[in-house]
């Protein structure tokens, strides 16, 4: 226990020393590039400065939050608004860059706790090595050195102790122990204190909290409308499939058999040709409703999961297609078809367009998100956006809070990678 | 011949009880559930189970799973399995074991009473039954690669009755040429597709469906 509480404070001691270094001149380095990026704005070179000054200072920061987690469990979440994924490159994705920063509120509060930091963050973190090293000086005033000062006409103070004499020199040595002392108890505290001030300017206020939410409230809205809709035009079409498919071919089948009954006695050969046409009616009804079904839920799905699914899609493609599945377990009903129609949607892509000769498609689930890749060695050239078979698959994962991700330089290959969030049982 | 048969929906099972007994099968057990399967399996010791894959309670796969399971237990157990739907999936997880008698078929295969019975007894016998739906997707899917594209449109007609489980008669009488004919593709056949020639229908089966399946 003793020790322990030395190895903590000595320990906090450091991380002090490490700290006041770091909050005093990463304070005054950040502050002054980003009072001189910003104030050459309107000479035009800010524009290009102030983005990479700000980086640098946000980087700074969230080291600073990352210590306060490790070193003295202060959380402290990132505020920062994040950029929009199709921000321009060049010149003028800097000038966005630029405006984006400086309309973020969290930016603002970063310059505020630079100067707090390099003032009392500095002081508090300070305090922590000096406790402990303060002592070293009281006791070699003690074991004589304050002798010859003394002698030059020196008047040394110990803090508030001058020393005149080997009494006050003793008094000197004992304050700094007791000090010491002090330093053992205190000095996680201070470095605590000296994160929690941090955490006063650089976590996220209510209203950056309320504004994020307020964000998430929006993309819910819309991937909801996008359920709906595609739920709706799903409905549709399954409607239209059965009336102008099964059911019809039902009617058809009624209509012969009424035909028979009336014919059965009379003309037996035709009776037997109509019965004919029937069985072969209900057979391709049965086609049809099976195909149906596959399309809105496939039975291997139902029955085995998703790993056995994608497999047994597989296997019916006219392209070799390797899986893989590590899946120790099986996701939400909803969330296992989502994925099945991405990945049979990818794989129909890669091979209508691709003209892909092999795929392969990985299947795990880590960290609580579920991962799909699907690789072919097609052609390549395929992108998100203008209205593209993938952009479906965005929409229908993103339901999910689901992400899509497509690397796929022309000449190939093409690697469409999903993710979703979501547990397995 | 006795025969258990397994099949949830009761219209369908009382079904295939009276078409099974009119080409005088004995129907030992017919049940409704996966739990009543495999004890009907393990006490009855029938000569073959007739048996739906989506079973009661878990309503999965627990038909395919109970056959599996008791196909483990005694190997070469006689079983075939009706299904919804085919999946060359489940088809392989039957044909894995390599021990034969097994078959495989869309439920609308009943409607042809005669081909479904001659199925039954094929599996009975130690042979194979498996749905033209899983062949043709097999075969379509290799079409494009040598040598399977060597074949001749008769040689892929006989290959894919073949691999369904039919022996040279059967498949004689169906395209309706002599044996001779049909031993004379066959032999072309396992030629062009480096096969080894065997006179066991079901070895032949399998020795199909392992080309087919190579290289994936």
């Amino acid at each position: 226990m003793g020790t322990s509480r030395v190895g903590r404070a000595v320990i906090a001691g450091a991380r002090g020393l490490y700290l006041s270094v770091v909050s005093l001149a990463g304070g005054i380095i950040f502050f002054v590039n980003a009072v001189l990026a910003i104030a050459f704005i309107p000479l035009g070179i800010g524009v290009l400065t102030t983005p990479v000054v700000l980086t640098g200072l946000r980087k700074h920061a969230n080291l600073r939050r990352v210590q306060a987690g490790e070193w003295s469990d202060v959380h402290i979440p990132i505020p920062y608004r994040p950029f929009p994924p199709n921000m321009r490159r060049g010149l003028m994705g800097q000038v966005d860059r630029c405006h984006l920063m400086l309309k973020d509120p969290a930016t603002w509060r970063d310059l505020q706790w630079l100067l707090v930091d390099m003032t009392a963050g500095f002081i508090v973190a300070i305090l922590a090595p000096s406790l402990l090293l303060y002592m070293l000086y009281g006791w070699v005033l003690a074991l004589g050195v304050w002798e010859p000062i003394y002698n030059a006409g020196g008047g040394e103070w110990y803090a508030f102790i001058h020393v005149t004499s080997q009494t006050t020199a003793n008094y000197a040595a004992a304050l700094g122990t007791g000090l010491f002392v002090v330093g053992l108890f205190l000095n996680p505290v201070l470095i605590r204190t000296h994160f929690r001030m941090a955490r006063g300017l650089i976590a996220p206020t209510t209203s950056m909290r309320e504004r994020e939410l307020a964000l998430r409230v929006d993309h819910l809205t819309e991937t909801r409308h996008d359920a709906v809709d595609t739920s709706a035009a799903e409905l549709r079409r399954i409607e239209r499939d059965l009336h102008d498919g099964a059911q019809a071919r039902l009617v058809a089948m009624g209509m012969d058999l009424g035909t028979i009954e009336a014919l059965v006695e009379s003309n037996p050969a035709k009776a037997k040709e109509l019965l004919a046409k029937a069985r072969q009616n209900s057979g391709e009804a049965l086609t049809e409703l099976r195909d149906l079904v596959r399309g809105i839920h496939p039975p291997v799905l139902a029955e085995r999961g998703l790993g056995d699914a994608v497999k047994a899609l597989a296997l019916r493609l006219p392209v070799t297609t390797e899986v893989d599945v590590e899946l120790r377990g099986r996701a939400e009903a909803p969330v296992e078809s989502a994925a099945y129609f991405a990945v049979s949607e990818t794989l129909t892509n890669a091979i209508k367009h691709a003209g892909a000769e092999r795929i392969w498609v990985d299947l795990h689930h880590t960290d609580g998100m579920l991962r799909i890749a699907v690789t072919d060695n097609g052609k390549g050239g395929a992108a998100v956006g203008t209205g593209s078979g993938l952009s479906g698959i965005e929409r229908r994962l993103g339901t999910f809070d689901g992400v899509l991700a497509v690397s796929s330089p022309v000449g190939g290959p093409t690697m469409v990678t999903m993710e979703i969030p979501c547990e397995l049982s | 011949m006795r025969v258990v048969l397994a099949e949830d929906l009761f219209l369908l099972r009382d079904g295939l009880v009276r078409m099974l007994e009119a080409f005088d099968f004995e129907i030992a057990a017919a049940v409704e559930s996966g739990p009543e399967l495999t004890k009907a399996l393990a006490e009855l010791q029938p000569d073959v189970a007739v048996v739906d894959v989506r079973l009661p309670p878990s309503h999965t796969d627990e038909g395919l799973q109970c056959a599996l399971a008791a196909r483990r237990a005694k190997p070469g157990l006689p079983v075939l399995v009706l299904s919804q739907h085919v999946e060359q999936l489940y088809a392989r997880e039957l044909l894995a074991d390599g021990t034969g008698g097994v078959g495989y078929l869309l439920k609308d295969r009943v409607f042809d009473a005669g081909q479904f019975i001659d199925a039954v007894r094929r599996v009975a016998a130690g042979g194979t039954a498996m749905d033209p739906q899983v062949i043709q997707q097999l075969l379509s899917r290799r079409s494009a690669d040598q040598p399977l594209g060597a074949l001749t449109p008769r040689e892929r007609e006989v290959l894919e009755l073949m691999a369904q489980g039919r022996s040279n008669a059967a498949i004689a009488g169906q395209l309706v040429v002599t044996e001779r004919a049909i031993a004379k593709h066959t032999s072309n056949i396992f030629g062009k597709l480096d096969l080894p020639v065997s006179d066991d229908d079901n070895r032949r089966v399998l020795a199909v469906l392992a080309y087919l399946d190579q290289g994936r």
